[in-house]
């Protein structure tokens, strides 16, 4: 089977002509970051004046850090490293506390940018005579402008269609014959409800692939989604402040998200002691942009849980491959002392198939303790009209959820549509504990 | 034998309006009506002018719903009259799961619904006592 790849020299590049690029590019970011008023502070507090003080790849480790907060201290121009006239794109986000943050790009950056997507397209065997309709947000969200570069390099038909409005998302679907999309996991699984609404079935579609990304998903969420509409779905991984998508892709093998370690220094790191993790542990993904020019980031913490798959893709592509995101570091739940992630939490549900795809986590205050409910949607078509059966199907959620979790929850069963779905990044989390 | 439709339902205000909204708009008229409380979920069982339609429109509507057999026992309305049947079940170590009933003409007769595990042999049994076992067009020509 012969590999698609849009740029086998640097994508099959050996480890070590990598790993030279890598320190010459690493270079060169820390010469364009000095330029900026806020590295070149931090940088001479660790006593780097110079590009070539840094003597090897693993002087890395001697940056220092750069968070979220400092971003936001640094709004709107303490992170540029060019004259404003160079720089010909901005995205900021807002963020959940208001603040924003911005990166920008020079025309090399966004160059740049859409080469990595353009080998991430290719590397799922989409090409350029796939009709591509792009399902995510334009506008300031990165996911919709980067894959629309991305694919118009590699030839596809773009569909811009953004996100939402799903009754015209399917009539696009069918008048253009679509056989790619880019969504999130949540809307993908809510336009396969809203087809039957439309008396569609997906054999009428000429779907081939999804990319999915933006939120974190289970494996079985995957599999459910390539067996619902019968197509091979791809994980994408990105993140504003590394551009966007584009950063970490599977391949057709589908075995981890190939990192594409010529435009970034990938290093996992323990949340709490910011040392590295041993190969292959779970921590958090620390990455630094080695070609981005007029907003370098040093050492970013992304916040993001993963671990590095070990060995070789078949593909034989040399960069390595981030596991799929486990959540957030954030977003990890604390019950009455114990650490719950909700992915855990999705991963039991959609082994269950009497349960709906729909959930909802809610946390609540009972005295002094947390309490835990799980509220999940019945199938409808798995309904045997004895409560009974349902009673056991509680009892055996809530056994599954224990054992995994080490929490025992209360689960509560709905009618099928009842809970609430959105069509962006889906919001399953509700914690009505008081704050102190 | 006659069926039932089960309907699983949210444990919260509105949601059983739903469903006799439903049959009302279809011009499905209600029998009889049970709902065991589950504490977050209920089901109702209903008895029904016409069960298969009736569980289609709920079906359609997005409710989960199955329809299921049940025994439908014409028994008289007077003193002794369910003990007579239940008599019978007991008998033959028949466990009833579920049941309701309902009076058709006060003084004269009722109808006694019951799910159990067997319900054809249950059934039989009861037609070899002399009992009435309705059907569903039966039900509808009750009133
Ligand atoms: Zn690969």
């Amino acid at each position: 089977m012969s590999v698609p790849v849009w740029n086998p020299a640097v994508e099959f590049m050996e480890r070590e002509a990598l790993e030279r690029l890598q320190l010459a590019s690493l270079r060169q970011t820390v010469a364009w970051a000095l330029k900026t008023p806020f590295y070149r502070r931090r940088l001479a507090e660790v006593g780097l004046t110079h590009p070539e003080d840094l003597g090897s790849l693993r002087d890395v480790r001697n940056l220092p850090h750069t968070t979220k907060d400092d971003l936001r201290e640094a709004y709107p121009d303490g992170l540029l490293a060019v004259e404003l006239e160079q720089a010909v794109r901005l995205h900021t986000s807002s963020g959940t506390t208001g603040m924003p943050t911005v990166i920008y790009h020079t025309r090399r950056d966004i160059d740049h940018w859409t080469e990595l997507v353009a080998r991430c397209i290719v590397a799922t065997g989409a090409t350029a005579g796939d009709v591509f309709q792009n399902m995510t947000n334009y506008g300031m969200f990165t996911g919709g402008l980067g894959l629309h570069y991305g694919a118009e390099r590699v030839g596809m038909l773009v569909i811009p269609a953004s996100s939402g409005n799903t009754g015209r998302q399917i009539q696009l679907m069918r008048n253009f014959q679509t056989t790619v999309v880019h969504a999130t996991p949540s809307y993908l699984l809510h336009l396969h409800s809203a087809l039957a609404g439309e008396g569609v079935t997906v054999d009428r579609l000429k779907l081939r692939k999804a990319f999915i990304g933006a939120e974190p998903h289970s494996e079985e969420t995957r599999r459910k989604i390539e067996a619902l509409f019968g197509i091979r779905a791809y994980n994408s991984y990105g993140l504003s402040e590394m551009n966007g998508p584009g950063v970490a892709f599977e391949c057709v093998y589908q075995t981890g998200l190939h990192l594409w370690e010529d435009a970034y220094i990938l290093e996992i790191i323990d949340p709490q002691t910011l040392q590295p993790q041993p190969e292959g542990a779970t921590g958090e993904i620390v990455m630094t942009t080695l070609q981005r020019q007029a907003t370098p980031l040093l050492r970013y913490r992304t916040r993001d849980l993963s671990h590095l798959v070990s060995g070789n893709c078949p593909c034989g592509r040399t960069h390595r491959r981030l596991a799929r995101i486990k959540g957030r570091s954030d977003d990890m739940l604390i019950v009455n002392g114990v650490n719950v992630f909700p992915s855990q939490i999705e991963d039991v549900l959609m082994k269950i198939p009497e349960v709906g795809t729909n959930y909802l986590i809610q946390l609540e205050k009972r005295g002094s303790l947390d309490r835990l409910v799980v509220k999940t949607e019945i199938y409808a078509k798995l309904f045997t009209g004895d409560p009974r059966t349902l009673d056991d199907l509680r009892e055996r959620i809530g056994e599954a959820l224990r054992s995994a979790i080490l929490v025992k929850p209360a689960v509560e069963l709905h009618e099928p549509g009842s809970l609430p779905v959105s069509e962006g990044k889906a919001k399953r989390v509700v914690d009505l504990r008081p704050a102190f | 034998m006659a069926e039932q439709v089960s309907v699983f339902v949210d444990n919260r205000p509105g949601r059983l309006n739903a469903i006799t909204g439903v049959l009302r708009d279809r011009g499905i008229d209600i029998r009889a009506m049970t709902i065991a409380d589950h504490r977050d979920y209920g089901v109702a069982k209903l008895l029904v002018s016409d069960p298969r339609l009736a569980h289609r429109a709920l079906a359609e509507q997005g409710f989960a719903a199955a329809l299921k057999p049940v025994l439908a026992i014409a028994i008289e309305d007077r003193p002794g009259g369910l003990h007579e049947l239940l008599e019978i079940l007991a008998e033959r170590s028949i466990n009833v799961l579920d049941a309701y009933g309902f009076v058709v003409v006060p003084g004269q007769w009722a109808v006694w619904c019951m799910e159990v595990d067997d319900p054809a042999e249950a059934a039989r049994l009861l037609a070899a006592h002399g009992l009435h076992v309705l059907a569903d067009s039966e039900l509808y020509q009750l009133f």
